[in-house]
């Protein structure tokens, strides 16, 4: 029985969830703003980048696989130490929500870029030769015949890697982004008690329970039979 | 350059094609009247595939000239997209769009090559699958269709753009064997109406039955062509005969 105090007062004491709730409830706001900012951005220029690699410029080409192998390879909190305290260095001053947002972005356009040119790369190649047989120019058969094909081979692996990244904008604390893990830890120094913190990680259960579980209804939407 | 007789559908002269060293085709002349059914059959590796390829660009030849209907089909202002829309082309794999209903992958190019709204496609398709026989699975998708369904909305997608020339790469090698008396019932359907054909194929019986005409390649070349019943008869060039009592069955 004592335990049982012990733990409810370590993890879930009852004032501190009153107390607390408020700043979990804004850290959350602040992590979905972020979060929602990143997907798009990210996947939007993941997209524009392998449309680009398409088009099998070469220097283009060099220049996208060294920025993707980068941004693959760094893990993102050094990416995200580096803009935050070496961009001031050159006179650019961006708020630690800006930085958070530009680096989970470019990392998961990185990723994103990737996956949709694997995609582009999947489809068959007699697609291309019967859109451009009937007349269709390079970027309506891209549009029209090849995308199409692909976006839906890679809805399974970019919703995996979005769900991936998005839990990143944890990484916003050490830069002082008041997201979840950061009102968590604050309180958890003001109040010498761990019930904020487990408050964050039931913040974070709420926010992508659900995001996990609409990531599997879209992959078996989009599991889709081949002819 | 304008073509030398005005009265030809196709005119190839002096086509050639490498792929890196390899010369596929070495130097091809070739002509096709209007409403001819000209059949190229031929040892595998001949280039048989590779030639009907360079007709509308999908493979840039190396060197000679094609011309289609009067336009010089390799001139630098040679709109390609344009001139494709009067080139049909009917691939071994089919090649639907999977993502489309058989309609939408006949009335893609209406609309966007063309410019036509969507009820206007959508008519010509109707009737375009009408033609083949398969007006009744318009919304179906090429999954929900046997291969030799999905071959005849191919052929359905090509002709609904009116071409003035169809071109045929081994129609039927994919189909099992039930499936391919649909889709040369359809080829004969165009015949009859007057379309402009080249085939590649191995339906021998339909290219004695069918042809005006029957090519033979051998090495990049075309080594004998005539009429049915020389190049099937005795009086056809050596490889000829050699081929074709090697495929006799």
């Amino acid at each position: 029985m004592d335990n049982g105090i012990l733990f409810i007062d370590t993890f879930f004491k009852p004032e501190l969830i009153v107390r607390y709730l408020p700043d979990i409830l804004t850290g959350m706001s602040v992590t979905i703003e972020i979060a929602v900012l990143v997907v798009i951005a990210g996947v939007s220029f993941g997209l524009a980048l392998a449309l680009i690699r398409s088009l099998r410029s070469r220097f283009a080409n060099v220049v996208i696989v060294v920025f993707v192998d980068v941004a693959r390879a760094l893990p993102p909190l050094v990416l995200v130490l580096i803009v935050y305290f070496g961009l001031p260095n050159v006179g650019i001053l961006l708020p630690s929500y800006a930085v958070l947002w530009l680096v989970l972005s470019l990392v998961l356009a990185a990723f994103a870029e990737e996956i949709f040119w694997a995609g582009i790369l999947s489809v068959r190649k007699g697609q291309w030769e019967a859109a451009r047989s009937t007349g269709l120019t390079y970027s309506q058969a891209l549009f029209h015949v090849i995308l199409p094909q692909a976006v839906r081979l890679t809805v399974p692996p970019l919703t995996n890697r979005t769900i991936a990244i998005t839990k990143n904008t944890a990484l916003g604390t050490v830069i002082g982004v008041p997201e979840i893990l950061n009102q968590a830890t604050t309180a958890e120094s003001f109040s010498f008690n761990a019930t904020p913190l487990m408050m964050g990680a039931i913040a974070y259960l709420v926010l992508f329970v659900p995001v996990v579980i609409a990531g599997r209804y879209i992959e078996t939407r989009f599991a889709w039979r081949r002819a | 350059m304008v073509s030398a007789r005005r009265n030809l559908i196709l005119e190839v002269r002096g086509l050639r094609k490498s792929f890196g060293g390899t010369e596929v085709l070495k130097g091809i002349d070739f002509a096709v009247e209007p409403q001819e059914l000209v059949f190229i059959i031929g040892p595998s590796g001949a280039g048989k595939s590779t030639f009907l390829r360079c007709l509308n660009r999908l493979e840039e030849p190396t060197d000679g000239s094609i011309f289609v209907d009067g336009i010089d089909l390799l001139h630098p202002k040679n709109d390609i997209n344009a001139t494709r829309r009067r080139i049909g082309m009917v691939f071994q794999a089919f090649n639907l769009y999977p993502h489309m209903t058989a309609l939408g992958n006949v009335t893609l190019a209406l609309r966007k090559v063309i410019g036509l709204a969507n009820a206007q496609a959508e008519a010509i398709g109707f009737a375009a699958l009408d033609r083949v026989g398969l007006k009744d699975k318009a919304r179906a998708y090429p999954n929900e269709l046997s291969g030799g369904q999905q071959q005849r909305v191919a052929i359905a997608r090509a002709i609904a753009l009116e071409p003035k020339i169809m071109l045929f790469d081994e129609p039927t090698s994919a189909l099992d064997p039930e499936l391919v008396g649909s889709v040369l019932a359809v080829m004969r359907d165009l015949q009859a109406s007057g379309m402009t054909m080249v085939v590649v194929s191995h339906e021998m019986r339909f290219a004695r039955e069918a042809a005006h005409r029957v090519v033979f390649m051998e090495d990049g070349l075309i080594c004998d062509e005539g009429p049915p019943a020389k190049i099937f008869g005795p009086e056809a060039n050596a490889r000829a005969r050699k081929f074709l009592a090697g495929i006799a069955r």
